[in-house]
């Protein structure tokens, strides 16, 4: 599992990531979500030990990740498919990383069948792979030292659709074995489908998190009255927690319970909605207020030059 | 009849993932990384074919009573000792020109026991480059007494010794560079500038002449090339390789281990 308490990274002025915590639980994938610049590859490698964080902890199986003996057996990592030595063939990407981490060598030529790198491809040199490619041998390369913990910065970049479908099965069953996976994304729809968590990132913030159904669901209901103040003191008597929206009163309670609290009262309703897409709403407004524009996904990897602190 | 159970499979497994890489697995896979790339591997074969070449101008070229181990041997020290900081540099730069950092330093967060399995492996990859020198001389001594040279085999041990010493150390210097710099383009030129500059400076400057002869390497390494290095030569070597290589290398060490990977 992995667990991450109060994370903040600044550098200079400017605060990357402010108090971010989660938890990932074993049988679960937890999406990471946000838009580019949000925060997100920032928090993944201060858990990694790859950033050293400006204040918090955070543990991978209970310990720190650089306390790890060999954290290869014990985590699979995939922060940037592209950090891999352009002069290598992937087989030989993937030997090393076997050779590191004490892992039989047939393992290698395994992994690679499992994700789709067929015998020419393997021979061939990473220079040669498409963006899809090196997330397979990525991939590959994460699950080589089999972890029962997987940290996948935006591993869907560059797959085309059947890849990103095939990757979505493989990571649900390694979650369904009672693996951890945490995954990053830019793109809602790309973890929709195989989440059970989501902790959404605007701005070095964590904004939202909580199991996805409950997220997505959009929990609550808008509804308007001409008696106004008459609702409201009716909703709050319910029990209910009412706040003022743009487009009336926001209830936290499904429409039908709020039907039943305005019949009970007698207030005549002019409208009543759930509130719906309250995650996709917020997605929308954290993208629309991302600092940096938010490349389309075919295109993306995110800018990672050489940054020296 | 016992009633303790293990599962024998399980917990070898589990114990295996618990033990960190030794310091031999690691050096054996920086060793494979010097070797498995095209740029590696040619680096490699240049420095072999640099000693070969060498040694077949001194065969063409030498006057025969000149043709002896010692002087097929010693000559071929200094472009191959000009090749090995490259490798030196390249095998620290290169995890972040390449961006593997990222990779290796996931699979062993203790950084500094990477940077010491690069350096044994960049000190054997030195070690080798003198063999591969000491066999290529003897190439040279039975071609040369098989065509009519002088092939004497009269050979004394301690220059052997000092052109360890000499390949190691500029091995070594090339890697506190490559440590210091974290840039392969840069640190290939600082390191072949620098001293450059210093000569030509020590030259011009009065005041410098004497400093350099304790801090310019061209100078204090030149004993290494004969069997025999006085005690005063040899403080002035450990002076020049402090300047070069421990402090780089200290310093590269630092900023290595605090540099954030991304």
């Amino acid at each position: 599992m992995i667990a991450v308490h109060q994370l903040t990274k600044r550098y200079g002025r400017h605060t990357a990531v402010e108090d971010v915590s989660f938890h990932c639980e074993p049988g679960t994938v937890t999406g990471f979500l946000g838009p580019n610049g949000a925060g997100k590859s920032t928090t993944m490698r201060m858990i990694c030990g790859l950033t050293p964080p400006t204040a918090g902890t955070a543990t991978v199986d209970g310990r720190p990740y650089r306390q790890l003996p060999n954290p290869g057996r014990t985590v699979g990592v995939l922060l940037d498919a592209s950090a891999q030595h352009a002069g290598r063939t992937g087989r030989e990407a993937l030997a090393v990383a076997a050779a590191t981490m004490g892992v039989d060598r047939r393992l290698v030529g395994e992994l690679l069948d499992r994700v789709g790198l067929g015998p020419t491809a393997a021979r061939r040199r990473v220079r040669a792979y498409s963006l899809g490619m090196r997330q397979r041998l990525g991939l590959a390369h994460a699950l080589l030292g089999d972890p029962r913990v997987l940290i996948l910065d935006e591993p869907a970049n560059g797959l085309d659709p059947e890849g990103i479908f095939w990757m979505r099965g493989l990571l649900r069953d390694f979650a369904d074995r009672g693996g951890t996976v945490l995954l990053s994304s830019h793109l809602l729809r790309e973890v929709e489908a195989v989440a059970d968590r989501l902790v959404v990132i605007g701005g070095g913030r964590i904004v939202a998190q909580g199991g996805k159904d409950e997220l997505l669901a959009g929990d609550g209901a808008v509804v308007r009255a001409r008696e106004d103040a008459a609702l409201r003191a009716a909703l709050h008597r319910a029990g209910l927690t009412v706040s003022e929206g743009s487009e009336g009163l926001l209830v936290g309670a499904d429409t039908e319970a709020v039907g039943q609290v305005a019949l009970a009262a007698g207030v005549a309703l002019t409208e009543l909605r759930p509130a719906g897409g309250g995650l996709e709403q917020l997605f929308l407004t954290l993208t629309a207020t991302a600092p940096d524009p938010v490349v389309p996904a075919t295109t993306t990897v995110e800018p990672t030059g050489e940054v020296v602190r | 009849m016992t009633t303790v159970t293990t599962t024998p499979e399980a917990a070898p497994a589990h114990r295996r993932a618990e033990q960190r890489p030794s310091l031999a697995r690691l050096t054996a896979v920086e060793l494979r990384k010097l070797v498995d790339t095209r740029a590696g591997r040619w680096l490699l074969i240049t420095i072999g074919l640099v000693s070969a070449v060498i040694v077949t101008l001194q065969l063409v070229y030498a006057p025969d009573d000149e043709q002896t181990f010692a002087n097929f041997f010693t000559p071929s020290l200094v472009p191959v000792g000009f090749l090995l900081p490259v490798l030196g540099i390249l095998s620290i730069t290169s995890e972040w020109s390449q961006r593997t950092a990222l990779t290796t330093f996931a699979l062993v967060p203790r950084r500094e026991r990477v940077i010491a399995a690069k350096l044994v492996a960049v000190v054997l990859a030195a070690l080798a480059s003198v063999l591969t020198s000491l066999a290529v001389a003897a190439v040279g001594t039975l071609v040369s007494s098989a065509t009519g040279g002088a092939g004497s085999w009269q050979f004394d041990r301690m220059l052997l010794v000092h052109a360890a010493v000499f390949q190691v150390a500029t091995a070594l210097i090339g890697a506190g560079f490559g440590l210091l710099l974290l840039h392969s383009p840069l640190a290939i030129v600082v390191y072949l500038v620098l001293p450059i500059v210093w000569s030509v400076l020590g030259e011009l400057v009065r005041p410098l002449h004497r400093v350099a002869g304790w801090l310019d390497t061209n100078l204090t390494m030149e004993p290494l090339f004969t069997a025999e290095v006085t005690a005063g030569q040899w403080r002035r070597l450990a002076v020049s390789l402090l300047v070069w290589l421990v402090v780089p290398l200290v310093a590269g060490l630092v900023r290595t281990l605090r540099r954030e990977v991304t």
